[in-house]
């Protein structure tokens, strides 16, 4: 006999609730219509326009840069501190203060860093941007890294060393190795998340070199155009893509 | 004549805060002998080995290894540097290796030809009989197989010393006394040094050439199975060593007189027991004897029947824990049974109480 669950109703009307924006957003990124009122038709044409607008192209590539820069240190970074966390700190206090970056306000994040920029006296653009997502980033990189660090049998390094590995050899060929699928799920994490980031980078970055979000933000201003849809569609594929390969990811070597 | 020794461990001691987990050990162990460090979790025998091993740091001491170009201190080198090699309780397989990637690892660092580590890796996995396993991965083995992967791994280094932390305790019932004899024969094979930790006396008493027993991070004596439990020289490696039966009395010409049983068959070997000693009395040695024979007087509690052997448990007025006796086959007496018991003085060890 199977149950009939009464809360399989609110589980799907939630799931709705959840994706019907997105079901919109993807929908109305094909529509032949310039207002988002009514349906006239499937078509590709801005997706077009999307592709030779300067502005937007500019911007995108400004994100890429920043998002690419930001993942590659945050990952480093992060993972280093995930390590000495766990080899030296004794203490879920300090623990808890170099993981939170990731769970402080964004806006808190952004004006304290903006403040820091002015009292250092660098100039705002694309690298400041790049050094503020590194800061949350490298937060989360080190909160999955030393996840994994927990369940980590630590008699591997000493057997490595025991196997006569010095202590930099047995870093990577064992520890580094081990913690590979977390590496990779935080620095995917970092990517999707410095994506599409505002709040930070609109305050740290500078006037000329706006990234996509930025611009995006600039254009809805003067409301939505379709050409708005089909870019937060597009944003939507790269995150989902990662997003999913990250899981994957981390499930397919957790079983190991 | 005994060889000279191959490591000399002397006035070692480490403690962890409040606690002296290793306090003052001094062993030595001979070339191509297969020693055991006894004793209870807790008693030290880990960390001594971990010391050993070079991953943990010593208060005090010295340990030093023959080598070909005489003593070694042990202490000054780094794990990687020494000729020594752990197996680890856990076995600590490197989990994204294959078997033979496992076993080739130590070699690899020592920047051998690739045609030796091959040829030596192949080798070993046949001595440990894995050759088909060899393309598999840590988690997809048994875990005597496994097991043997982490032997595999160590011996393939030729150390001079091979330290085992409880080899055996991952495995179940059946395996484990496989494995037993396997690594006796490993052992004999490859010509190395052998040095087990354990804490289960029967696996200890059925490998070592010699054990020593550990208690509270001293070593209590160090002797061959066989003088372990025919001569025990502290109450604590009588009982910890088989079953024993134990008296507290004092010293007579006629014997030990234990207040309120009477005076008990005992003489004194050594001079140094004093007045006031414990008698012990092996469950094997002790006989069931007519009244007027017997020393002792009870009534029988339990039978166990193990096969060949049968052990009578006797409650004697005055004695707080049961006496234990063993005898050969079956036995006639049941339950409630009155019986005398009865052992010839020489059977009994007397030590300091």
């Amino acid at each position: 006999m199977r149950r009939v669950g009464w809360l399989a109703l609110p589980l799907w009307l939630t799931y709705a609730f959840l994706y019907l924006p997105i079901v919109v957003l993807v929908v109305m990124s094909f529509n032949a219509s310039k207002t988002p009122y009514a349906w006239k038709g499937f078509s590709l044409q801005w997706y077009r326009e999307l592709m030779s607008d300067d502005l937007i192209r500019q911007g995108f590539i400004n994100t890429l840069i920043v998002a690419v820069g930001a993942t590659v240190l945050a990952t480093a970074l992060g993972t280093l501190l995930a390590i000495g966390i766990n080899r030296y700190v004794h203490s879920a206090l300090v623990e808890a203060y170099s993981l939170a970056p990731a769970i402080i306000p964004d806006l808190a994040l952004a004006i304290g860093l903006l403040a820091t920029f002015a009292l250092v006296g660098v100039t705002l653009g694309l690298h400041t941007v790049l050094l503020a997502h590194v800061v949350f980033g490298m937060a989360f990189v080190a909160a999955v890294v030393l996840a994994r660090l927990g369940h980590q049998d630590q008699s591997l390094e000493e057997a490595s060393r025991d196997l006569g590995a010095g202590p930099i050899s047995t870093f990577w060929r064992i520890t580094v190795p081990g913690l590979m699928p977390a590496i990779v799920a935080g620095a995917l994490l970092v990517f999707t998340l410095s994506l599409d980031e505002f709040v930070i980078a609109y305050f740290t970055d500078g006037p000329s070199t706006p990234t996509l979000p930025i611009v995006i933000y600039s254009m809805v201003r003067f409301g939505v155009t379709p050409e708005i849809n089909a870019l937060a569609a597009l944003l939507l594929l790269v995150s989902f893509t990662v997003v999913i390969s990250a899981q994957r990811i981390t499930k397919l070597t957790d079983a190991l | 004549m005994t060889p000279s020794p191959l490591l000399r461990i002397s006035h070692l001691s480490k403690r962890f805060g409040q606690t002296v987990a290793v306090d003052d050990v001094s062993l030595e162990i001979r070339p191509n002998e297969f020693f055991s460090l006894l004793g209870p979790s807790g008693c030290g025998k880990t960390t001594l080995l971990r010391a050993l091993a070079g991953f943990e740091d010593p208060d005090s001491g010295t340990v030093t290894i023959a080598g070909e170009s005489g003593e070694l201190d042990l202490l000054r080198l780094p794990p990687e540097r020494r000729p020594i090699n752990l197996m680890f309780q856990s076995y600590a397989l490197f989990p994204h290796m294959s078997v033979e990637r496992n076993v080739a690892y130590g070699l690899q660092r020592e920047r051998l030809d690739r045609a030796v580590i091959r040829q030596r890796v192949d080798e070993v996995l046949q001595t440990v009989g894995l050759t088909d396993k060899a393309t598999a991965r840590p988690a997809q083995l048994s875990g005597g197989q496994r097991q043997r992967v982490a032997l595999a791994r160590a011996i393939v280094k030729r150390p001079r010393l091979l330290l085992l932390d409880e080899p055996l305790s991952a495995l179940d019932r059946k395996v484990r006394a496989e494995m037993q004899l396997e690594l006796k024969r490993l052992q004999h094979e490859v010509g190395i040094t052998f040095v087990v930790v354990t804490h289960d006396q029967e696996e200890a008493m059925s490998m070592a050439d010699r054990i020593a027993v550990m208690s509270d991070g001293r070593v209590e004596q160090v002797d061959s199975p066989v003088d372990l439990y025919t001569r025990p020289r502290t109450v604590f490696v009588a009982d910890f060593i088989g079953t024993s039966n134990a008296f507290v009395g004092t010293l007579t010409s006629g014997g030990v007189m234990v207040p309120g049983i009477g005076m008990l068959p005992g003489q004194s070997v050594s001079a140094d027991a004093g007045p006031e000693v414990t008698l012990i009395v092996r469950p094997e040695d002790i006989r069931f004897a007519p009244t007027g024979q017997a020393v002792l007087a009870g009534h029988v509690i339990d039978v166990q029947y193990f096969g060949g052997a049968s052990t009578v448990a006797v409650r004697v007025e005055g004695v707080d824990r049961p006496v234990l006796v063993s005898c050969q086959g079956t036995t006639t007496l049941a339950r409630g049974d009155a019986t005398g018991l009865a052992w010839d003085p020489a059977a009994a060890v007397l030590l300091e109480a």
